[in-house]
């Protein structure tokens, strides 16, 4: 049987992968929009580890949830960042510094 | 013994396709690359007992999110070289911030048991087991409230997609169905009373005719 320890270990590595993805990208919005669908699915795996090995089935209703908010903030951000292209023709982070003080 | 090279290899895989994800030099092969990740994340979930999650992750992020990625990366005509110039010059500082999470997670992990007898695991459930239907039995009751507000959360995430993605174009026709209904027939129309305007010697006949040939003009003579 798999370990709490080994799946526990295994989400703290994607998370710090999802982390290292957004420092190296962060000039492209859609792959900052990706690692953030990693980080979540790495703090889903600690919630259903802990579910399980905790017996209790309230950690997966909370994965549930989780998924839900994820889903509907990734339409929403592909839908702005479809729009400021239009407006833009880019997607670049540093482009969008117009609210600088 | 196969569950637990199942999970080495599942393991692997995730991890590899977790830094393809964010070392791919083309947003379509990160998409790709986080596909697999969810994939083999589905597997790992229903390796541990967590079956209903691991198909509704293959659904809705595999069927639906990642469709939607892949869809708006491939419609954004994206200049790439733009995008990755300056790629390596935080590199080190990303490296840096994944070893540091890594190694505190790790030392966590190992030095707390969290309450659970590690070696003994969860033991396997009764053949009757559903997990579908113990989710289903705590969803509908103890979270019913909190479950009808997600939905709320999916239509506010509906209605706002489309809000803001929806344009005016220019040359753009369409029926307007509250001005059609909207339109009364004196708007279009106007009727003037006036005198029949006739010479004296002919008024007879030119009413006559002009009463048999009104109506029979617009209702179309063969």
């Amino acid at each position: 049987m798999i370990s709490l320890a080994q799946l526990l270990t295994l989400s703290g590595v994607v998370f710090a992968l999802a982390v290292a993805g957004v420092f190296l990208n962060r000039k492209n919005l859609i792959l900052l929009l990706m690692c953030v669908e990693l980080l979540l699915l790495a703090a889903n795996f600690n919630f259903i580890a802990f579910s399980r090995y905790l017996g209790d089935i309230r950690g997966q209703i909370f994965v549930f949830f989780v998924l839900t908010v994820a889903a509907a903030e990734s339409a929403i951000g592909l839908a702005i960042l479809v729009v400021l292209f239009r407006e833009r023709r880019s997607i670049n982070v540093e482009d969008l510094n117009e609210m600088k003080g | 013994m196969l569950v637990q090279i199942l999970f080495y290899v599942f393991a692997v895989v995730l991890v590899a396709s977790a830094l393809g994800v964010i070392v791919a030099r083309n947003p379509v092969h990160s998409a790709l690359a986080l596909v697999l990740c969810f994939v083999t994340s589905a597997c790992i979930w229903l390796l541990i007992g967590a079956e209903f999650l691991a198909l509704v992750l293959v659904l809705v992020y595999v069927g639906a999110v990642m469709v939607l990625f892949l869809f708006v990366v491939m419609m954004l005509d994206i200049n790439i070289e733009e995008l990755r110039r300056g790629f390596t010059r935080f590199a080190w500082l990303g490296w840096i911030t994944a070893g540091a999470v890594i190694a505190e997670i790790t030392a966590v992990v190992l030095a707390k048991s969290f309450g659970v007898v590690v070696s003994q695991g969860p033991g396997a459930e009764p053949v009757t087991y559903s997990n579908t239907t113990e989710l289903g039995s705590v969803l509908y009751t103890q979270f019913a409230y909190p479950f009808e507000l997600a939905a709320m959360i999916l239509l506010v995430a509906i209605v706002a997609a489309i809000v803001l993605t929806m344009r005016r174009r220019p040359g753009y026709k369409a029926q307007d169905v509250r001005r059609q209904v909207a339109v009364r027939a004196r708007d279009r129309i106007r009727i003037v009373k006036m005198p029949a305007e006739s010479t004296a010697a002919s008024e007879a006949p030119a009413t006559q005719s002009a009463s048999t040939s009104g109506p029979a003009a617009p209702g179309g003579a063969p």
